[in-house]
């Protein structure tokens, strides 16, 4: 059976604010899926709450993952499961090189598979590691430098596309990953995306702006406003948002929009 | 995900915490006066200098008050067993050690590292050094590595020349206490222009319960020479408290070069103070690694007086307070000739209670000028029970210098944990990332095998630290 994310109905508060006000939304491995929607209707709430973060208090409604109640996971079983989140704003480890971090983080997925594992052999490692920078035409002294520290924020989106890459879950969220980048920058974070998209990842790409739907093509594209999904169609619905704006959103949802 | 602060776990069984049943040679009445002195001094058949250097330095131990500042000492000094000798001779065959202490010390993988990568290794049980030995090349060059009771007896005149001269009895109670009372310790010349490339290492073991520990080491390493020279410490858990003071003189001589790295992990019932000093002279260098995970309260400064034009001293300092704990560390550096530089990086983690607070003096005196230094300290908090401060002193008596002084406080953010855990890696892997990384920048500096040591008591020490 093809893994399955599968939000129903989800309410999530911050600071006993309400956020998300019921929030459905289906993503399958293999498939391509915009959320879209203007700056504070909830977009990145989704994905921090679908990650787990303790800020983010679920008050409502359902997320099953694989068949298993993603809600009741902390956020390492969560990944473990095969879940993954391209932060919008990676946080620095200041000491911890690119590569201790993706192999303890290897390590720790296959220990969590079988207590007795003794981790991945270091010549095992560094093969697959350079193979992944290969494939996304990162240097290989990036492995060395400190995670995110001193990270241009080119640097620091394809330090989370190299995780992704590296430890290939099934469904990948990215949070607004196209915020900050020049237009370069964007171009080969896209590609990244592009390169891993298929068969065995699914995606939600999180975004205010249409600009990276240039790079990468969703198959479905959802706008959110006001904490729900308010419209889903085809890769056309992105189109039409770069042509109106978000206004006729608005004025079609005017009890949305003032909230 | 639990929040940190809850279900903080007591810390993880200590490793070296086993105790042997050692019948020892001798083990003086408790208390610390002129008869045991005196007792000790004759039993290892010492010169009657010495015995004077003993008794004067009791008065002055007797005399001067507890230090107002630091850590909080609850030290019964009369409960105290100032002497125990586990046996008569320091054996340069480990198969020569009593078999219960050389069992100690296969556990402890000493034997095994000389094997491996050192270049001599000094062993010190209780008050006495069982084993001492140098590799064979060394000596031919006219290297000593002795237990500082045979380099007396050996080298008296070389010992007395420099014995007491960096660390004065009167420089403050413990080292009055040592000067009384010491055993043991390395005797260590480095003759001009040798370089030892492989460290030498000093093991410290307190076994008995109500113990004290005053080894004495004295580290020449003459001109164009160089040595690095590690100690590791280790002692049993009790619920009564042991004593170690051991006072470290250091003089390096022109174009030298001296590292002295320490990895302190003695049991949480050890009050460990301990004076260490080097005398710096022109064109030499001074190292000081000074890292500080185990013990009550560790207080210790080291320091390196920069005494010739162009010497240089650095100190990194590194400490870990866990529950019941409290590091009182960092070190002094006194810039007394022109051209001097030096550097102070200090690194502290707090956790579950533990307290760390830097204490550090930065002294250049009017002449010195062209002196450069640079002082950073940064502390890591775990949870909001810990604690860090920061004691930094700075006296500057000349225009012509360039100081800079940074400190940071940081918490392990809940924003990184969430970050690394969203990658698989349970809260307490995150959290040991955030430390490692932390302290990684003095790691790097030690010896790989030691690195290694070090991320693993450090992983040690964070074992079940969060819920």
């Amino acid at each position: 059976m093809v893994p399955v994310l599968e939000i129903r109905n989800l309410h999530v508060s911050v600071e006993d604010k309400p956020i998300l006000k019921g929030v459905n939304l289906t993503v399958k491995q293999g498939e391509v899926h915009a959320l879209m929607g203007p700056n504070g209707t909830g977009k990145s709430t989704l994905a921090y709450a679908l990650m787990g973060h303790p800020n983010y208090t679920v008050t409502a409604g359902q997320v099953i993952f694989k068949g298993v109640d993603l809600l009741e996971l902390e956020p390492d079983e969560r990944s473990r499961l095969g879940l993954f989140l391209a932060f919008q704003y990676p946080v620095a480890i200041p000491g911890v090189s690119v590569a201790n971090f993706l192999r303890t983080a290897i390590n720790s997925r296959r220990r969590a598979a079988n207590p007795e594992d003794k981790g991945i052999p270091i010549p095992e490692f560094r093969k697959l590691l350079r193979a992944k920078l290969d494939l996304l035409q990162m240097s290989h002294d990036f492995a060395g430098r400190y995670l995110n520290e001193g990270f241009s924020g080119g640097e620091k989106k394809r330090a989370e596309i190299l995780q992704l890459a590296t430890l290939e879950p099934d469904i990948a969220v990215l949070d607004e990953t196209d915020s900050g980048l020049d237009i370069d920058a964007l171009r080969i974070v896209a590609s990244g995306v592009n390169m891993l998209a298929g068969p065995s990842l699914g995606v939600l790409v999180i975004t205010h702006y249409q600009r990276i739907l240039n790079y990468i093509k969703p198959q479905f594209v959802h706008i959110m406003l006001d904490g729900r999904i308010v419209e889903s169609g085809g890769a056309d619905l992105a189109l039409h948002l770069e042509e109106q704006g978000y206004d006729w959103v608005r004025e079609k949802y005017p009890e949305k929009a003032e909230n | 995900m639990a929040t940190q602060n809850e279900e903080l776990a007591t810390l993880s069984d200590y490793k070296y915490g086993f105790k042997d049943d050692v019948k020892y040679t001798f083990r003086s009445r408790k208390g610390l006066n002129a008869e045991v002195i005196t007792e000790l001094s004759h039993m290892k058949g010492e010169p009657q200098w010495m015995l004077d250097f003993r008794l004067k330095a009791l008065e002055i131990f007797n005399k001067k008050p507890m230090p107002t500042w630091g850590g909080e000492i609850n030290l019964d000094f009369d409960e105290i067993t100032y002497y125990t000798r586990p046996s008569d001779k320091t054996e340069g065959n480990w198969d020569d050690v009593p078999a219960d202490i050389k069992n100690t010390f296969d556990k402890l993988g000493i034997p095994e590292a000389e094997r491996k990568f050192l270049a001599g290794v000094g062993a010190q049980y209780e008050s006495e050094m069982v084993y001492h030995s140098v590799q064979k090349h060394l000596e031919e060059q006219g290297v000593i590595f002795l237990s500082s009771d045979d380099g007396l007896r050996q080298y008296p005149e070389l010992f007395r020349e420099h014995f007491g001269k960096v660390i004065p009895a009167t420089d403050n109670k413990f080292a009055a206490c040592n000067s009384a009372v010491w055993s043991g310790g390395s005797f260590v010349y480095v003759p001009k222009g040798v370089k030892v490339e492989m460290p030498l290492q000093a093991y410290f073991r307190l076994n008995a319960e109500g113990t004290g520990q005053f080894e004495r080491t004295l580290i020449i390493v003459d001109e164009g020479a160089q040595v690095h020279y590690v100690e590791g410490c280790t002692a049993p858990t009790y619920s009564r408290d042991s004593f170690h003071s051991g006072v470290i003189e250091i003089i390096v001589k022109k174009n030298a070069r001296c590292r002295y790295s320490t990895i302190q992990n003695w049991s949480n019932n050890v009050y460990n103070l301990v004076t260490q000093r080097a005398v710096v002279h022109e064109g030499a260098t001074m190292e000081w690694v000074d890292a500080n995970l185990g013990s009550k309260l560790t207080m210790k400064y080291p320091s390196c007086y920069l005494v010739g034009e162009g010497a240089h001293g650095e100190i990194l300092s590194m400490a870990f307070a866990g529950p019941g704990q409290h590091q009182d560390t960092g070190g002094k550096i006194i810039h007394g000739a022109p051209n001097t530089s030096s550097k102070i990086t200090s690194k502290s983690i707090s956790r579950a209670g533990g307290r760390a607070s830097y204490r550090g003096l930065l002294k250049v005196y009017k002449g010195a000028h062209g002196a450069k230094s640079s002082v950073v300290c940064d502390a890591l908090l775990i949870d909001d029970k810990s604690r860090s401060d920061t004691y930094p002193y700075i006296e500057i008596d000349e225009d012509d210098v360039t100081i800079g002084h940074e400190a940071s406080v940081s918490k392990v953010g809940e924003d990184q944990l969430f970050y690394l855990m969203s990658r698989g890696l349970s809260q307490e892997e995150a959290t040991s990332m955030v430390v490692s990384g932390f302290i990684e920048p003095l790691v790097k500096e030690l010896p790989m095998e030691y690195a290694i040591e070090m991320n693993r008591l450090i992983a040690l020490q964070m074992e079940g630290s969060v819920g």
